[in-house]
């Protein structure tokens, strides 16, 4: 089980509250788990990456075990930690605007 | 006796205030969507509790909501349970998708260069008059869409952006948007928009085809003052009863058509400055119209330190000041275009918002004026609603 830690406002898009806990099939990577977590809830389609070319949106960030892989490619594999759950998979509202 | 809700997006959220006929006690609701961009909120005249809110984030992009309750409850339209899934069992949660019909192409950008057409949010949305699941929203960067199941889908009307002058076509200050959509009454296929900065534009079949429709318009910021586009028109708006005689807030000068838009004259008269942002016409007299003068397009805030709204009962050119219970001195705040907006009560009662975060209201056609909030965040748009 993957645990995914959305920002607040994205939550309350989703309507979730606290963590959001997600079943992957396939190999663990970013775009895996922004899979399942759009096909959980549609309403978060283009909140964190663009419709069409699938990019992450400038101003979104995702934290891995203490490390920022919003640069890295979205099919590489993630740490085993986020496999298992014991590490959560963090997006973010990166700060801008002072 | 009919009640009014008025619909206020700010930078930080929506806020619905309600009244009854005699608009002095108000009812506030909201934050609804706390810390969201609420570029515009508006009601189907066909169903006036089916509301659509365009909500925005430089972080997370656009989202559509929609109420059917009167803005009791939201929800992001095509995301019910039994609508979770489409035909392909992908997600469908498309009713953020805007894009654009075909390869984009390019606009002229503010250094001269040709740039990608970019959707970045919706600035207006505007309900068909006859059905409450159609919807249009003008977008940044210009384009019209429409959505006919109540916003789940969205589908570009892409020959407004197709014409041959969008190459032309550059941002103003606050982006290149398509900030206003007029329906005309009398004819189901003809419609009005504008767009900072190219101009105003008429389609005579529906939205196929589009046509500028700036003739008579004089803008001196822009290398041939009379261009067929490149104008940067703040807002148009027309009377119910008279689908033909339009009035413009541009940039600069204050302006009337009574050919649909074929050509302009302007009505600036005897305003202290002929800069500004909305314009708005009163519900039961179609000559009488409202503005808000700010001083310059850097100071944009009213001449003199003083909050007056402009009424001209002739249809231009002779303007009164309405200034009781406006604030008239040390006063910086502007009024943005999509911020004013008319009930169809008797008097006519009419409403603005502030960049300041104060709702101002009129229950006699602007000779009176009384804050309903004065502490919200910045206003991006009121509408008025009658409702029965």
């Amino acid at each position: 089980m993957i645990r995914v830690v959305l920002p607040p406002h994205l939550r309350t898009l989703a309507r979730v509250d606290g963590d959001v806990q997600l079943d992957v099939e396939t190999k663990v990577t970013q775009r895996s788990i922004l899979d399942a977590l759009e096909a959980r809830y549609p309403m978060l389609r283009g909140t964190m990456r663009d419709h069409v070319t699938q990019l992450r949106r400038p101003l979104v960030r995702f934290f891995v075990c203490g490390e920022d892989l919003s640069h890295e490619s979205p099919d590489a594999p993630l740490p085993e930690a986020i496999a298992k759950g014991s590490e959560p998979f963090v997006i973010i509202g990166a700060i801008a605007g002072g | 006796m009919s009640n009014v809700r008025i619909l206020v997006g700010t930078r930080k959220g929506a806020f619905i205030l309600t009244a009854d006929g005699a608009r002095k006690r108000w009812k506030v609701s909201g934050p609804h969507f706390a810390g969201w961009e609420i570029y515009h909120l508006k009601g189907s005249p066909a169903d006036p509790n089916r509301i659509y809110a365009s909500q925005t984030s430089g972080w997370f992009g656009q989202i559509i909501q929609r109420s059917d309750n009167g803005g009791k409850a939201w929800n992001t339209p095509g995301s019910s349970a039994k609508e979770l899934k489409g035909t392909d069992g992908m997600p469908k949660g498309e009713s953020n998708k805007f894009v654009y019909d075909g390869i984009p192409g390019t606009h002229q950008w503010y250094d001269g260069t040709q740039h990608p057409w970019e959707f970045k949010r919706v600035w207006h949305l505007e309900p068909s008059l006859h059905d409450p699941e159609h919807v249009y929203a003008g977008v940044e960067d210009a384009a019209l869409f429409e959505s006919k199941d109540g916003g789940k889908l969205w589908k570009e009307l892409s020959g407004l952006r197709k014409h041959d002058t969008g190459p032309k076509w550059q941002p103003g200050a606050g982006g290149m948007c398509l900030h206003t959509i007029l329906l005309d009454p009398q004819d189901r296929q003809r419609i009005f928009v504008a767009i900072s900065a190219a101009g105003a534009f008429r389609t005579d079949d529906g939205g196929g085809t589009w046509k500028p429709i700036n003739n008579g318009l004089h803008s001196q910021y822009i290398p041939d003052p009379t261009a067929e586009v490149g104008h940067c028109v703040h807002r148009i708006a027309m009377h119910a009863s008279r689908p033909d005689t339009l009035f413009m807030q541009k940039h600069w000068d204050v302006m009337r058509s009574d050919d649909g838009g074929d050509s302009w004259r302007e009505v600036s008269g005897n305003l202290p400055s002929d800069f500004g942002f909305p314009i708005d016409v009163h519900a039961h007299e179609p000559e009488t119209i409202y503005v808000v003068p700010i001083k310059s397009d850097s100071e944009h805030y009213p001449p003199n330190s003083r909050l007056r709204v402009y009424r001209s009962r002739t249809g231009g050119n002779e303007w009164e000041a309405l200034t009781k219970g406006l604030p008239q001195r040390n006063c910086y705040v502007n009024v943005l275009r999509d911020a004013m907006s008319v009930d169809s009560l008797e008097p006519c009662g009419i409403y603005f918002g502030t960049t300041g975060g104060q709702v101002y209201g009129s229950a006699d056609a602007g000779d009176s004026w009384k804050p309903i909030m004065r502490d919200l965040p910045a206003v991006l748009s009121v509408e008025a609603q009658t409702l029965p």
